[in-house]
């Protein structure tokens, strides 16, 4: 199971120029209130996809918030990720009851399907594979979510194809 | 003749199962053949196994349909709305006659899912219809005093649902007698343990009696101000949520003078997870709403006395929440009629795992555990037989079958080892390893552990690092005893529930299950043969006919055999991959 706090290698994907200017009006409307770091970090988390080093940088400088405590915040809690993902997170649920339904054979196939370890993104950007903990649906288990859909009742194959024509429409999208 | 009124399940149980799709095929049809029924949508009545579901109220009664799909959508708006005639064998329940799958609902007793599945949650309007904060009013009405709101939680014996078990009015007595200028109440809807689903249904079906039962507790303690601690994996319920509190701050139940009680202001806020099993531990909560690491801080002092920013909070389970309106309408001694002398009420279940009818059951406390699953839950698929019951998540233990006419309640769960806890219920059967559930719970709860305290962080590692070995076949003379060791010494040293109750799973399944642990470490065996490392695939050279399938698909060449003569795994490069043992047409390959 996932649940990596610190990616303690070097991430393929390097960390591009951000325009930072989507937080001016976060800082406005959490700048000085109590408890607003996790908000501040989720929020920025939801515009970029994940919360680049610059915009820990410019929220302390303009929040006062200390970036040894951000840091520590945002490696602490599991849904911050430090590094750029792919245009869908595919979230595994590897919770009892899915883990009693042969969760990891579902992983597994998409591991090898999209040549990915779990946490990892694939090289075209297009997918980022996570095992999560518990997704709430147990009873149609084993479950995935993707964008925000929840498929149950998985096979292996059913698992690798609802990812497979994802990746048919980006593909057909970008080559209009 | 009132119109038909046909509802959608649309919780996300029913979302995953395709129900949206049935919703916009009935949407589609109404409007293209100009239909006169009224379509409405619902959340989870709990039969997950059914969905996606639906419901049609006509003049004869209620039919509820289950599997629904956008065909059988179709037939159903032929068959049932067009002609009056309902389709039998698709009813999963009615008013009007029996049905196979009806022993689901028979010993149910519905106070914390009354409403869902019932109402729309998007309307207050109809959770008023259903006495919706009506039991405010009468606190109002009847000039019932803080005290008395109080005596009347302690009387119905209402406990924690969270998992603590601790009395409710107890709590709330506490947080009441600390005065203080601020004082807060939370709603701990941060249900982390895997398995357990039971307040996501509550908040995606009826997010306005956690509010009202917050509203109440807030009178009762004095609280100033609410925080609903909502873990983000649930963005459906943080939805409703949301929704059901503009609702109830434009209708003026929450504000200032709420139902004209001077001086009783009050509101709540939102407060999202951020991912950490830990913050489900209330004094780590609170320092997530603080905005800091979810570590957990030393009690006492408790929360009553100084909690979220050092004043008297009180925090409460969804569940337990979901009851107190209920309680306070009906009175306390009608909550007492039912459960056992020391665990009141009823107590919502989430059946999941190798059972038939996987879903949500509120049933009252003294149940055994053998009617849940043999009664509501319909057994075990596929023939096979009962081994075990997860109960508590992964705070919890494994309840083995021999034990399963245990009752329900605190006390006769704790001792068998494990815990009530939030309600997950994992049914598990012959084909279930114990070894590797043990590993699979240690596994979430050392990813979990914040950190804190060295026995937790550092002993979870070493009992994860002993059961992998174990699981891998590398299993050592003296494991068990240390496992045992590290156990107790995790559990006496840890600062909170979650180091506290994480050896849990592994001192159950080696109370019951040690000849499976000694198997994996003596004989490098996997009784349940699910331990990868520890399967031996072997051809009968009786029953092989030599037809070479297996040959030419195994992915390391690691079969021998020429044409229509006996074929031979070399073990030594067998991946266990159990590719030839799928494919076998002739049942010759077996595994041990």
């Amino acid at each position: 199971m996932r649940i990596q706090r610190i990616k303690t290698e070097q991430n393929k994907l390097q960390d591009e120029a951000v325009d930072l200017s989507p937080l001016d009006p976060l800082i406005a409307q959490y700048k000085g209130k109590k408890g607003n770091m996790i908000p501040l970090l989720q929020h920025t988390q939801e515009h970029f996809g994940y919360i680049p080093h610059d915009a820990f940088v410019k929220l302390s400088k303009e929040t006062g918030l200390k970036m040894s405590d951000m840091y520590g915040v945002a490696t602490f809690y599991a849904q911050f990720r430090l590094h750029p993902v792919g245009k869908h997170i595919i979230k595994v649920c590897h919770g009892t009851a899915c883990h009693v339904q042969n969760a990891n054979s579902i992983t597994e196939a998409l591991q090898e399907s999209l040549g990915v370890k779990d946490g990892e993104t694939t090289d075209d950007r297009i997918f980022t594979l996570e095992s999560v903990a518990c997704l709430g649906c147990c009873s149609l288990a084993p479950v995935l979510m993707v964008s925000g859909n929840t498929f149950g009742k998985l096979t292996k194959t059913e698992a690798v194809k609802i990812i497979m024509d994802i990746k048919i429409k980006e593909l057909t999208i970008d080559n209009g | 003749m009132n119109q038909i009124k046909v509802i959608v399940g649309l919780g996300s149980c029913g979302i995953a199962a395709g129900a949206n799709k049935t919703y916009d095929k009935l949407n589609k049809l109404r409007q293209a053949e100009h239909l006169d029924f009224e379509l409405k949508k619902t959340s989870c009545i709990g039969m997950c196994f059914r969905e996606p579901l639906v419901e049609i109220i006509d003049e004869n009664g209620s039919f509820i349909y289950g599997n629904i799909d956008e065909s059988k959508a179709v037939e159903l708006v032929e068959k049932h709305i067009r002609l009056h005639e309902p389709i039998k064998e698709y009813v999963v329940k009615s008013d009007l006659f029996e049905t196979p799958d009806q022993n689901f609902f028979k010993d149910q007793v519905k106070i914390v899912l009354r409403n869902c599945g019932m109402i729309d949650p998007e309307s207050i309007e109809e959770y008023e219809g259903k006495d919706g904060y009506q039991s405010i009013r009468k606190i109002a009405d009847e000039k019932l005093e803080r005290t008395d709101v109080i005596q009347t939680i302690l009387d119905s014996g209402i406990r924690g649902r969270g998992g603590g078990g601790f009395p409710t009015g107890m709590k709330w007595k506490f947080a009441n007698a600390n005065k203080a200028p601020e004082k807060y109440i939370i709603c701990n809807a941060d249900e982390g343990d895997p398995g357990a689903f039971m307040d996501r249904s509550v908040l995606e079906g009826d997010p306005h009696s956690v509010l009202e039962g917050m509203i109440i507790g807030a009178y009762a303690i004095e609280a100033t101000g609410g925080v609903i601690y909502c873990r983000a994996e649930y963005p459906l319920a943080i939805k409703r949520l949301n929704i059901a509190l503009e609702q109830a701050r434009v209708k003026g139940y929450l504000g200032k003078n709420i139902f004209g009680i001077e001086g009783f202001n009050f509101d709540i806020y939102i407060k999202e997870g951020a991912g950490a099993f830990v913050c489900g531990e209330e004094t780590a909560l609170i320092a997530s709403v603080e905005g800091e690491r979810g570590m957990p801080r030393k009690r006492p002092p408790f929360p009553a006395e100084s909690g979220l920013w050092n004043r008297p909070t009180n925090i409460n389970n969804v569940e337990t929440f979901a009851n107190i309106p209920w309680i306070i309408m009906n009175g306390a001694a009608a909550y007492k009629q039912y459960g056992t002398e020391k665990s009141k009420g009823t107590k919502v279940f989430a059946l999941a795992g190798k059972i038939n009818n996987s879903g949500l059951v509120e049933v009252p406390m003294g149940i055994t555990i053998r009617d849940i699953i043999f009664k509501l839950g319909g057994g075990i698929p596929d023939g096979k037989k009962f081994k075990a019951v997860q109960l508590g998540g992964p705070s919890g233990g494994c309840i083995p079958e021999y034990l399963a006419d245990t009752i329900v309640d605190y006390d006769s769960v704790t001792a068998t080892g494990a815990i009530m806890g939030s309600g997950g219920m994992v049914v598990m059967d012959e084909t279930t390893c114990m070894v590797d559930v043990a590993r699979f719970f240690l596994n979430f709860t050392q990813a979990e552990s914040c950190g804190k305290c060295t026995f937790c962080r550092i002993g979870t590692k070493r009992m994860l690092e002993i059961l992998t070995r174990i699981t891998e076949g590398q299993g050592r003379d003296g494991d068990i005893a240390m496992l045992e060791e590290l156990a107790l010494q995790i559990k006496n040293n840890s600062l909170c529930g979650l180091g506290q109750t994480a050896p849990n799973p592994v001192l159950t399944t080696l109370r019951y299950f040690r000849d499976e642990y000694e198997a994996h470490i003596h004989d490098k065996r996997c009784p349940a043969k699910v331990c990868k490392p520890l399967l031996t695939y072997t051809i009968d050279p009786e029953k092989c006919t030599g037809c070479m399938v297996c040959g030419k698909k195994c992915p390391v060449q690691a079969i021998d055999g020429e044409r229509k003569l006996p074929h031979f795994i070399r073990q030594a490069d067998c991946i266990k991959c159990g590719d030839c043992y799928a494919r076998c047409k002739f049942d010759a390959i077996t595994l041990y």
